[in-house]
């Protein structure tokens, strides 16, 4: 179903997205839930790298009231009610919703230009040739369908028992907003503060983007945006956020989704060893190398950037080739945490275990149940 | 909306809620040439300005406690007449440690992060853990000794003029790019931690390099070097600059120089003093 129906996406090219951007990322390898106070206190420490214009927290495990059902947060950016009854027709079309309501907010947080932000817990309602394709493929198509078709509606997240809060404000300040630390408890949290430049600071462009369960924050700057959109586009994703970011999302759900590769093999993709280093690598890793870049090379991310990336069960976190954001990561007990600035993991965990900067394009990956993550410590620093 | 965004929402990080100094006295203690301050809580230019105000009321011997990531710490001391002061700092340094320092010494218990002693004209710092990325980047003069391993960059584009010539001394190893663009100074890299079998991190040493020199101890394979550098082995002169600062390293650290001097340097010189030259003729 996708890419068989022509669709239109915003040609909005930013000038340059260059950012400095604050990231921080916690999970539980056991899986057991904790509540916001980690991430909202490590994203203050780092505050100085965002600048008020974005920030936005991505949470997994946090509706077991609702798991098997795909939580939509959407978000309503002028509040109009004729766009909402829109969606919600759509919805209804296409969905069993079993239950939605209003995300709970603080009336007393004053935010610039907060939008309705409403949350549906759907099951696909298939039709026809629908039934041929999964329950995933389907809800990206809608996804997709509600971002560029419907003016004014933006598909927040789309993935189940998880969700992403995000809007225009320090992380904290929306981390009030939202009530994140009073009302949910997840076992990975992910969290941006955003310093746009040169892409807008509205509500859709905060981070973490998220395409089904998968979610991204970014520091950086994604200069082959325009390719790597094109390159998605034909396989039916559509960029509609206005920032470079979103890519990433869809690639990674193309990749490792429905490609099934493991990040292993996709940190190769995103920032492959230079083709001097390649020479040098014996005959099988070699050949495998030059196969990726042959074969994904529009989805080389080019330019600075380090991002982390989470979906259920696993949380990672990577930068460019030659390491032009920061990254560090830390490990205490069934704690795995990845930032942009020691200090900020520091100030929430002083005695850590581990504490290391790993090389750049070499993943952390951080896996339920496995100390996978303690791989990513050979020649780090 | 976009530029209505940045009207209404842009914010100063950096000064916005930043108290000032007459408000903090409850975070430092002074008592004759000693001082002590709790950073816990303290911000970037709150922290500095409370450094700046114990040194003007004449305390040398200043501690730090509860460091975690605060940018620039020591940079407003060159501000303060006399560069006599001597910095202890416990936690995490933030960014920036000691940038444009010239002549104080600050010793950092605990991690540094990114560009320790960016552009530092003179004085010391002595980092008892690992520095992040560009550290000693544009490093003009003094000494910076880390005792564990650097990131990224490390002494890009550091430089020497007369009588200012830069030292910086690192225990373990480097990741890549490491003395990319030097212009001139002393770098010493001594893989202390490397098992012998284990070359050291680091790719493309030396890329854009064109003065100054690097000692390296412990392995090192030519296709880690840049396509501008080479490798060469030391010869006397070379062994007592190698004697000298390595002395002083293992001093900062209560190590033996001995045992540091047993492994085998060799250095690396850029190829070209004028790398560029045909490039930018005239």
């Amino acid at each position: 179903m996708i890419g068989l129906e022509r669709k239109s996406s915003e040609r909005y090219l930013p000038d340059q997205g260059r950012e400095a951007c604050g990231l921080f990322g916690v999970m539980n390898t056991s899986g057991k839930r904790f509540p916001g106070n980690i991430a909202i206190s490590a994203i203050k420490n780092i505050k100085v790298r965002g600048n008020g214009l974005g920030g936005g927290f991505a949470v997994y495990g946090i509706y077991p009231d609702y798991k098997d059902y795909y939580a939509l947060h959407i978000m309503f950016e002028n509040k109009k009610r004729d766009v909402k009854t829109t969606v919600e027709k759509y919805l209804t079309e296409n969905f069993n919703v079993a239950y939605d309501e209003q995300i709970p907010t603080n009336p007393q947080v004053s935010l610039f230009h907060p939008p309705l932000v409403w949350r549906y817990f759907v099951t696909p309602e298939k039709k026809g040739d629908e039934r041929n394709f999964s329950d995933d493929e389907f809800v990206v198509d809608k996804v997709m369908h509600i971002n560029t078709s419907i003016d004014d509606a933006y598909v927040f997240s789309s993935g189940k028992n998880m969700g992403v809060f995000k809007g225009v404000g320090f992380p904290d300040e929306i981390a009030d907003y939202f009530l994140l630390d009073k009302l949910y408890e997840g076992y990975i949290w992910t969290v941006h503060s955003r310093f746009p430049t040169n892409t807008p600071g509205w509500w859709g462009g905060a981070h973490p983007f998220s395409i089904l369960d998968w979610t991204v924050v970014h520091n950086g700057e994604i200069s082959s945006y325009g390719t790597n959109r094109r390159f998605l586009e034909m396989y039916g994703y559509y960029c509609t956020l206005f920032t470079d970011t979103e890519v990433m999302a869809y690639a990674v759900d193309f990749l490792m989704r429905r490609q099934g590769l493991p990040i292993e093999v996709v940190s190769k993709i995103f920032a492959p060893p230079m083709w001097d280093a390649i020479d040098q690598m014996r005959e099988k890793e070699k050949h495998l190398n030059t196969t990726l870049r042959m074969v994904y090379g529009p989805l080389l991310l080019n330019g600075p950037f380090t991002v982390i990336v989470a979906r259920h069960n696993e949380m990672f976190g990577i930068t460019d080739r030659i390491r032009l954001r920061p990254i560090t990561a830390g490990a205490k007990d069934d704690l795995v945490y990845l930032s942009s600035e020691e200090a900020a993991i520091r100030s929430v965990a002083p005695d850590l275990d581990f504490a290391w900067t790993p090389h750049g394009g070499n993943p952390v990956v951080v896996r339920m149940n496995s100390t996978d993550h303690l791989l990513s410590m050979d020649n780090s620093i | 909306m976009a530029g209505l965004a940045l009207k209404a929402g842009l914010r100063d990080i950096f000064l916005e809620g930043s108290r000032h100094v007459s408000e903090l006295g409850g975070y430092a203690t002074i008592s004759g040439s000693e001082a002590w301050i709790d950073a816990l809580n303290l911000r970037h230019k709150e922290l500095n300005d409370l450094l700046r105000e114990v040194a003007s009321q004449g305390a040398r011997d200043i501690t730090v406690r509860n460091v975690f990531g605060q940018r620039y710490i020591g940079t407003r001391l060159t501000t303060v007449p006399g560069s006599d002061v001597n910095l202890k700092i416990y936690g995490t340094a933030g960014n920036d440690l000691g940038a444009f320092l010239n002549g104080q010494r600050l010793t950092v218990y605990g991690n540094a992060q990114d560009g320790v002693g960016n552009t530092m004209n003179d004085g010391e710092i002595v980092v008892h853990g690992k520095a992040g990325d560009v550290a000693a980047m544009s490093m003009r003069g003094g000494k910076i000794f880390i005792r564990n391993n650097v990131g990224y960059r490390t002494a890009i584009h550091m430089k020497q003029y007369n009588d200012k010539v830069p030292v910086l001394v690192i225990g373990g190893t480097a990741q890549d790019f490491f003395g990319e663009y030097m212009a001139g100074g002393i770098v010493i890299l001594l893989g202390l931690a490397l098992s012998r079998d284990k070359n050291h991190n680091a790719s493309y040493i030396g890329t854009g390099m064109h003065g100054g020199v690097i000692f390296v101890r412990g392995n090192i394979e030519k296709s880690q070097l840049g396509k501008d550098v080479g490798i060469y082995e030391t010869d006397d002169r070379d062994l007592e600059i190698i004697r000298q600062y390595s002395g002083e390293f293992a001093q900062r650290f209560d190590l033996n120089t001995e045992d540091i001097l047993q492994g085998h340097f060799r250095k690396i010189l850029p190829l070209s003093k004028r790398p560029y030259g045909s490039i930018y003729a005239y």
